[in-house]
């Protein structure tokens, strides 16, 4: 034990000797090359979408500034410095939702932001997006893996308050992301596949139960829409109808940068934010979406790589969680621009238009990257 | 005891977190080959479907209308030509405020309230903002140049231009030429939508109508880019449309005017033929109507006004009417009682003023109930002598009278380029049986032989029998068309723009000296001494041939006597005059036909003769030069 524990600190010496400025920032190389990426790939392709509108450019541009900015501080932070922070952090973020449903500023129909006028304009379900996992990951660390009865149906229970107040805000793409947020923790924490089966067999009645008592008509209306888009093709079904004849026009190499007839002539709905995947599947075609899904899929894979190597159990927890997630919003955002799953509201990561996601994902990726360097040394050997 | 603290076992999270992630990294890997089968399946296997979506989606074709063909006569006056007219547009988008505008509009037009509700009424009509909606139409050049001078008050305002059909000749050739109109349902179903996907108007009768093909031309396109609001963005590519072909007609200004003054304000219809191509020279059917009423779509009231009056002005004489042919039929019947035989050129009847079958009471009268005495067959067609047809007609019988008078065109459609024209009736035996379910009786075929009884024929008919008459038997098929395009009918038939309708075949006679017979008859009809005709002929500088005839409107019982004083007028007999000339080398063929008029030689002759008049003579009342040139100076007077 000594002498490892001797030769421990002469290597730690030496590694902190060795130390890049990227480790010394606590930054992940990989995670922010890939970044860097998509930073770039999302103002090439916004500049099309967006009718090369070159002020949405520089709006998009600064709030990836920000976001980094936000990525860099939460790095800084040790993992188990926030985890102490965590069950506050929870509390204040279920009593701003709360706050949302009494009080919130109302925007197109659905109350989502608390808007302090010159000061922030805020959106609470954003934050939970990090912490609900943070909180389930905290829960569960607390004890043995994997986690029991009682402790699932705790777990369940603080992943439900904040699902069911966003639900009701009405935003269903985000409570639902919350939901995997959290369910996410719980699947990476071990819990017995029994469970998990039973959960998969349980979402008919609750499907059923929702569709009565909790959906919206608006939402129920783009349920069925999914179901059969040619139904409404002035309405409803018109979004998909675009955006389908916009990816499948494209073909295999597109029709090129600032060709897309399908975004630039408006038959596109929402062409930068949720559905600019139509755009970009247009206008570079199937090589452009394999490419870019293969950059998600490379972060992804280092999200899972953080996760196993973490040091603590709530940094695996927290990083399982938070990977896992993330894939939820490409898979639901491609699947639903591509016809395979209900219009729900979901942006592509990095590559939509609009700070507020941005800023969240970016976040996301300084937690992954403070667990990942702030790991003690001696676990390196 | 204390309990043994359960100590975490960090290698076993470890292995179980890091379990979770791999099937975490299987499903993510599945699910995106998920989403890689979608897009495979979207943009390689349904490439096709969905770049034709977006295709449609993106381009538009706009139809450009062609402009329809002009209509000149015969010396390149114009008959139809297309007019711009102009109409007020207001583009919403760009007249920004739009109510203010229409307040301006109305202000600058000095126009009333009444004007400023339909023009706001027609501006929400409008379901684009950025489309321009017509607000005021058929602008005078007064409003259009207060429009001008306003022009800045006026944002988004436009002055647009169409063009419209327009007849500036008015009223001369509502019945030949004809109208168009605002293309109807029924008339929509029928026609090709792509070539009239631009063109709001169609030939509705006459030359318009027949000619509907070649008039209208062919469609052009404008492929433009719209936006998802139906907005063009640019034009990306322009056929130009192909216009209508212009045509010329056979008709002739001058001779239509001539030949309406010469028929004066009575009711009736005159129809002048150049025999030797078949080219209607004047067609008048009065009264006529002004066919600029129907273009831009008549009033209710005018309508009314045009539909029901008792002269009919909507009413085609010519082409439609059909009556009794009378006497103006004795030239042919006779000629067929020269070349079947039946008579000698020199065979003569008696006539008591009567003529009766054997063994029959019944008295058929001569029109002259005093009866001419022997007559021969020159003084039976100058006398229009019925006695003496009424034996022709007897020794024919029926079935050679039909088969002669048919090849004359009696009883079937002659014209080649009129589309509304009636059949008229040749009776026959087969046609009584069939449609009367009776037999043929002989005193039947004796009225036939006068051009009474079942006998129908058309002015148009009766002009063109007398043109076979002058053209010795040679078939050209009347036509309006005298060239399209520079080419004629036949070779616009031969070339498959126009539906082949082939003449009948030309009447051969067994002695063709015999048509020299008949034409010194007929001219004898005019220029001889006992002649029904004489007193036209007394005034004629040249020779013609001619007919005089009556057509019944009313039956008059056996031995009761037409009495002018006891008819209404609009019962009394229609007056029927034909005749061609000039007699040695026929110029022109007429037909006329005067509605009550009552006395062929009296009333239809003078109008015929005036209308030839106008074709043979120049201003000074010698005749053309072309005309004189081609007449013989010695006229053989023989036989």
């Amino acid at each position: 034990m000594n002498t490892s524990f001797d030769r421990t600190l002469s290597d730690e010496d030496v590694l902190r000797r060795r130390a890049t400025l990227l480790q010394r920032l606590h930054i992940d190389g990989p995670l922010l090359l890939l970044l860097l990426l998509l930073a770039a790939g999302s103002l090439f392709v916004l500049y099309s979408a967006s009718g090369k509108n070159l002020g949405l450019l520089v709006k998009q541009a600064s709030s990836f500034g920000l976001g980094m900015l936000a990525m860099l501080v939460i790095a800084q932070l040790e993992a188990r410095f926030i985890a102490r922070w965590v069950p506050l952090a929870y509390v204040l973020g279920v009593i701003l939702l709360a706050v949302v449903e009494v009080m919130g500023h109302n925007a197109m129909g659905a109350t989502r932001w608390i808007n302090i006028p010159g000061v922030i304009r805020f959106q609470p379900s954003e934050f939970m997006k990090i912490i609900m996992p943070a909180t389930i990951a905290w829960y569960l660390a607390r004890n043995n893996l994997p986690p029991g009865l009682k402790h699932t149906v705790v777990s369940l229970a603080l992943i439900g308050v904040p699902f069911v107040l966003i639900l009701r805000q009405p935003d269903l793409g985000t409570s639902l992301l919350i939901l995997a947020s959290g369910a996410f923790v719980l699947f990476v924490a071990g819990l017995p596949w029994l469970w998990i089966g039973g959960a998969v067999a349980a979402v008919v009645p609750v499907a059923v139960g929702m569709w009565y008592f909790v959906l919206h008509q608006y939402q129920k209306q783009r349920v069925l829409t999914f179901l059969d888009p040619e139904s409404d093709p002035l309405g409803t079904g018109w979004n998909i109808i675009q955006s389908k004849a916009a990816i499948g026009s494209g073909g295999v190499f597109g029709k090129g940068w600032l060709l897309g007839t399908q975004s630039h002539l408006d038959f596109l709905p929402e062409s930068h934010t949720d559905f600019i995947i139509a755009v970009l599947a247009e206008e570079f075609g199937l090589v452009g979406v394999c490419l870019l899904l293969l950059v998600y899929l490379l972060l992804l894979a280092r999200g899972l790589v953080i996760t196993v190597q973490a040091q603590t159990l709530f940094g695996k927890l927290w990083a399982g969680g938070l990977t896992m997630t993330f894939f939820v919003y490409v898979f639901v955002n491609i699947g639903m621009v591509s016809g395979l799953l209900p219009v729900v509201g979901v942006p592509l990561p990095f590559i939509s238009y609009g700070g507020t996601s941005l800023v969240t994902l970016l976040s996301g990726f300084g937690v992954l990257m403070s667990i990942h360097t702030h790991r003690k040394w001696i676990a390196q050997v | 005891m204390p309990e043994p603290i359960r100590l975490k076992d960090h290698e076993k999270d470890a292995r179980l977190v890091r379990a979770r992630a791999v099937v975490g990294a299987v499903v993510i890997l599945l699910l995106s080959l998920v989403l890689m089968v979608r897009l495979y399946y979207l943009q390689v296997i349904q490439y096709e479907h969905h770049s034709t979506l977006a295709e449609n989606n993106r381009i538009h074709v706009q139809p450009i209308p062609p402009n329809r063909g002009l209509i000149f006569d015969r010396n390149g006056v114009i008959l139809a030509d297309n007019r711009p007219s102009f109409s007020l547009t207001v583009t919403r988008e760009r007249a920004g405020d739009w109510q203010k505008v229409l307040d301006t509009i109305v202000s600058v037009l000095e126009l009333g309230p009444e004007e400023r509700a339909l023009f706001e009424k027609r501006v929400r009509q409008g379901r684009r903002p950025f489309e321009p909606v017509p607000v005021l139409f058929e602008l005078s050049e007064e409003q259009i140049a207060r429009i001008a001078v306003n022009q800045f008050l006026l944002p988004g305002v436009e002055v647009a231009a169409q063009l419209v059909r327009h007849y500036p000749q008015g009223e001369h050739f509502a019945h030949s030429v004809g109208y168009v109109g605002r293309i109807n349902e029924r008339e929509l179903k029928k026609l090709d939508p792509v070539d009239y996907s631009g063109t709001h108007h169609i030939g509705k009768t006459g030359v318009e109508l027949f000619y509907e093909d070649l008039l209208h031309g062919q469609v052009g396109y404008e492929e433009v880019e719209t936006n998802a609001r139906g907005r063009v963005l640019r034009v990306l590519k322009h056929t130009d449309p192909v216009p209508g072909k212009d045509l010329t007609l056979s008709l002739d200004l001058n001779l239509q005017k001539a030949a309406e003054a010469a028929l004066g304000d009575r009711r009736g219809a005159v129809i002048a033929i150049d025999p030797a191509s078949g080219g209607v020279l004047a067609m008048v059917s009065q009264p006529s109507f002004n066919p600029n009423l129907f273009v831009t779509g008549i009033s209710v009231k005018d309508y009314a006004a045009l539909r029901d009056s008792v002269d009919r002005p909507l009413y085609n004489r010519v082409l439609r009417g059909i009556y009794p042919p009378g006497s103006t039929i004795k030239p042919m019947v006779a000629l067929a009682g020269l070349d079947s035989g039946v008579v000698e050129r020199s065979t003569r009847v008696f006539d008591p003023g009567f003529y009766q079958l054997p063994n029959v009471k019944h008295k058929y009268r001569n029109w002259n109930r005093g009866g001419d005495g022997w007559v021969n067959m020159e003084l039976a067609i100058a006398r229009s002598n019925d006695t003496y047809f009424y034996s022709l007609a007897h020794r024919m019988g029926i079935d050679r009278l039909h088969r002669y008078l048919s090849h004359f065109g009696i009883g079937q459609r002659v014209s080649l380029d009129m589309f509304e024209e009636a059949a008229g009736l040749m009776p026959s035996r087969e046609w009584k049986r069939v449609s009367r379910r009776q037999a043929w009786y002989p005193g039947e075929t004796l009225i036939t032989g006068i051009g009474q009884g079942f006998m129908l024929a058309t002015p148009l008919q009766l002009a063109q029998a007398t043109a076979l008459l002058a053209n010795k038997g040679k078939w050209h098929r009347p036509r309006l068309l005298m060239k399209a395009d520079g080419m004629t009918p036949e070779q616009l038939m031969a070339s498959g723009l126009l539906e082949a309708r082939p003449a009948p075949p030309d009447i051969q006679l067994k002695d063709p000296h015999n048509w020299d017979l008949i034409n010194f008859d007929m001219q004898q009809v005019v220029h001889g001494a006992r002649g029904t005709a004489h007193k036209v002929g007394a005034t004629a500088r040249y020779r013609i041939a001619g007919k005089s005839g009556t057509a019944q409107v009313v039956a008059i019982r056996q031995g009761e006597k037409y009495d002018r004083n006891k008819l209404q007028e609009r019962h009394r007999d229609h007056a029927l005059f034909v005749a061609f000339a000039p007699a040695e080398n026929p110029q022109i063929a007429v037909a006329v036909m005067v509605e009550n008029g009552e006395s062929g030689s009296g009333v239809a002759a003078p109008v015929a003769k005036q209308v030839m008049d106008a074709w043979l003579l120049d201003e000074n009342g010698r005749m053309k030069v072309q005309f004189a040139a081609a007449v013989p100076q010695e006229v053989s007077r023989e036989h």
